[in-house]
């Protein structure tokens, strides 16, 4: 390869990869300042966790935390057995009736901007009052429904994904032998996408627990969720105890990213051994 | 302005018309009980939590705005005689057309998106070619530091970039120090900050598809040009640019389409007049009160994203056909 090439390459690699990190390296560090100014370290007092006992002393940021946390579970578990359905439909059942629009319906949710959304679920949610009255005001419940409305197409598309690529022949061996549709489904199907389950799990909890902008229009005065609690803080400024729970949240989920990472490298490495090996007894 | 119609007790509102529109689709589809299940549960869900918000946000921009709660006029009405009335206004259309300021925004909104996908194509493509290029376990680790911002707090991430821009902040600190300035510059609640947040934050969104794109790409046709005595930056322009181009494109309407109607980057590192379309969608609604102006822009705003969402699915599917 060309050498001023690849040292093009290397140099855009280097700052892509610091202008994604540092904002966030810096983060982590200003969570140990001692300063209430964020930014000007106060080499004196820091580094210090005081931000960290002040994070959790904070009844309101806990609070939202949990109420953060039931609502992303909830809204995961939803949008996971929709999802599968869905996933199920688009890729097995391939013509029906309608199935043009509903492949745009599981699509569109993805791309459009949050504002319209959480604009149109609010004056979804107070004409359904209006008429029957239910949803009886708007929180928790309200949030739930529209955060799966929204993430269940995200699981769609992994479920879907995974679903395309089991071999069909061990689903039509058990149907030859007499198993029932929902059997084949739970003993066959489910076990061979259940990766797949897990991963659209996570990646629905995680656009739950982060979003602002749809929840903003439908939760109601008794339930704030933590983005909101955050945005309502960060929009007057910088705010120490916020980079110490950022720290927290980027440390999690870089242990979890890790971990998975690690998990399916080995899994793939393992695989290739073993196909390696069935090849060799063949040969 | 506003036109009034009024039918006998055939007129059918548009949601219950869709709703058993749907409903007669479900009861059409053929095959079995689980069948029929598997399809009509996620189908009917979408349609009652994302097909008819719609056709209520598309009423409501054509009512009127009134004191009450909620604060629109009725477009359906039953008059004393049992006359089923329909009132439809334009005015919300006539006066987002007519007030320059709307115009301003949804203007600046397609620059800023624009901008900022040329920019996160610019430092996208030799990242996802670099990393598409190293060697097995280099390639994992760096996908997955690529992956990782996108499950870390898009909040937080914006959030991150207003201490390190504060007039208190590194980067002043930095320039100070260098003797580039002797006082602390504006780079917070500016438009640069808005382009900066958006580059930053949707850059994944753009790395990955590309990543696909070059990892497939044959890398014996670029051999073979070399051994033509093709130069790597003609091969690069003749045979890599052009066989990526599908990744290119849905990297790019990736960032684009999100990014016009961004609400949170302008909002938090933009300056009061920063002008973008979804923040002014979001101020009419929770500032003014006005639902129907608030919808009327949502549906302008929803008319201009949908032939780039048309655009995307093409790409989408070419991709998983080849």
């Amino acid at each position: 390869m060309n050498d001023r090439r690849s040292f093009f390459v290397l140099t855009m690699l280097v700052f892509g990869f610091a202008f994604l990190y540092l904002p966030i390296v810096a983060m982590v560090i200003y969570s140990f300042n001692a300063s209430r100014l964020v930014t000007v370290w106060d080499s004196a007092n820091s580094p210090t966790l005081a931000w960290y006992v002040e994070l959790f002393k904070n009844t309101q940021i806990m609070d939202a935390a949990k109420l953060s946390f039931r609502i992303a579970s909830v809204n995961a578990t939803g949008a996971v057995i929709l999802g599968t359905l869905a996933a199920f439909a688009l890729e097995r059942y391939r013509r029906f009736r309608g199935r043009a629009l509903f492949g745009l319906l599981t699509t569109a949710p993805m791309v459009l901007p949050e504002v319209i959304t959480g604009l149109s679920l609010l004056l979804l949610f107070v004409a359904l009052e209006q008429a029957v009255g239910w949803p009886h005001g708007r929180g928790s419940t309200t949030i739930t429904i529209a955060h799966m409305t929204f993430s269940m197409a995200y699981a769609i598309v992994v479920i879907q994904a995974r679903l395309a690529t089991v071999d069909r022949s061990l689903e039509e061996a058990a149907m030859d032998l007499g198993a029932r549709p929902w059997k084949v489904f739970v003993v066959i199907t489910l076990p061979l996408i259940a990766s797949a389950i897990a991963s659209a799990w996570v990646l629905a909890f995680i656009l739950s627990w982060d979003d602002i902008v749809i929840t903003s229009f439908v939760s109601g005065p008794g339930s704030t969720t933590l983005p909101q609690l955050v945005f309502s803080k960060v929009r007057l400024g910088v705010s120490p105890d916020i980079n110490a729970l950022a720290t927290i949240l980027v440390l999690i989920v870089s242990v979890a990213v890790v971990v998975a990472g690690t998990y399916m490298m080995r899994r793939d490495r393992r695989r290739m051994r073993d196909a390696q090996a069935a090849l060799g007894a063949t040969g | 302005m506003a036109l009034i119609v009024a039918g006998g007790g055939d007129a059918v509102s548009t949601s219950v018309g869709v709703v058993t529109g749907l409903a007669g689709r479900f009861a059409a589809i053929r095959g079995g009980f689980g069948r029929r299940v598997v399809i009509a549960l996620p189908y009917a869900w979408l349609a009652v939590f994302f097909l008819v918000p719609f056709l209520i946000v598309l009423k409501i921009a054509f009512s009127n705005i009134q004191l009450s709660m909620p604060p629109v006029e009725p477009v359906l009405t039953w008059t004393a005689d049992h006359v089923l009335q329909l009132r439809v206004h334009f005015s919300n259309f006539t006066f987002v057309f007519g007030d320059r300021l709307y115009l301003a925004a949804f203007v600046n909104s397609l620059q800023v998106a624009g901008v900022s996908t040329l920019f996160a194509l610019l430092i996208g493509y030799p990242m996802a070619y670099g990393i598409a290029r190293a060697p097995g376990t280099w390639r994992n680790i760096l996908f997955l530091l690529v992956v990782l911002p996108f499950f870390t707090s898009f909040l937080l991430r914006v959030y991150a970039w207003m201490g390190l821009l504060g007039r208190s902040g590194p980067i002043n600190a930095l320039l100070m120090y260098l003797g580039i300035t002797h006082e602390p510059v504006q780079l917070l609640q500016t438009d640069f900050a808005v382009y900066l947040g958006m580059v930053y934050s949707y850059l994944p969104f753009m790395v990955l598809p590309l990543y696909s794109a070059i990892e497939k790409l044959d890398l014996t046709l670029l051999e073979a040009a070399a051994d033509l005595g093709c130069r790597p930056t003609k091969a690069f322009f003749t045979i890599t640019l052009p066989l990526t181009k599908e990744g290119i494109y849905a990297g790019c309407l990736l960032v684009f389409i999100p990014a016009v109607g961004e609400y949170v980057i302008p909002a938090l590192l933009g300056g009061p007049d920063t002008l973008m379309i979804g923040r002014v969608v979001w101020d009419e609604f929770f500032g003014n009160r006005d639902w129907p102006v608030a919808s009327a822009l949502a549906i302008m705003l929803l008319l201009i994203l949908s032939g780039f969402v048309l655009l995307l699915q093409r790409v989408q599917a070419q991709e998983a056909e080849a």
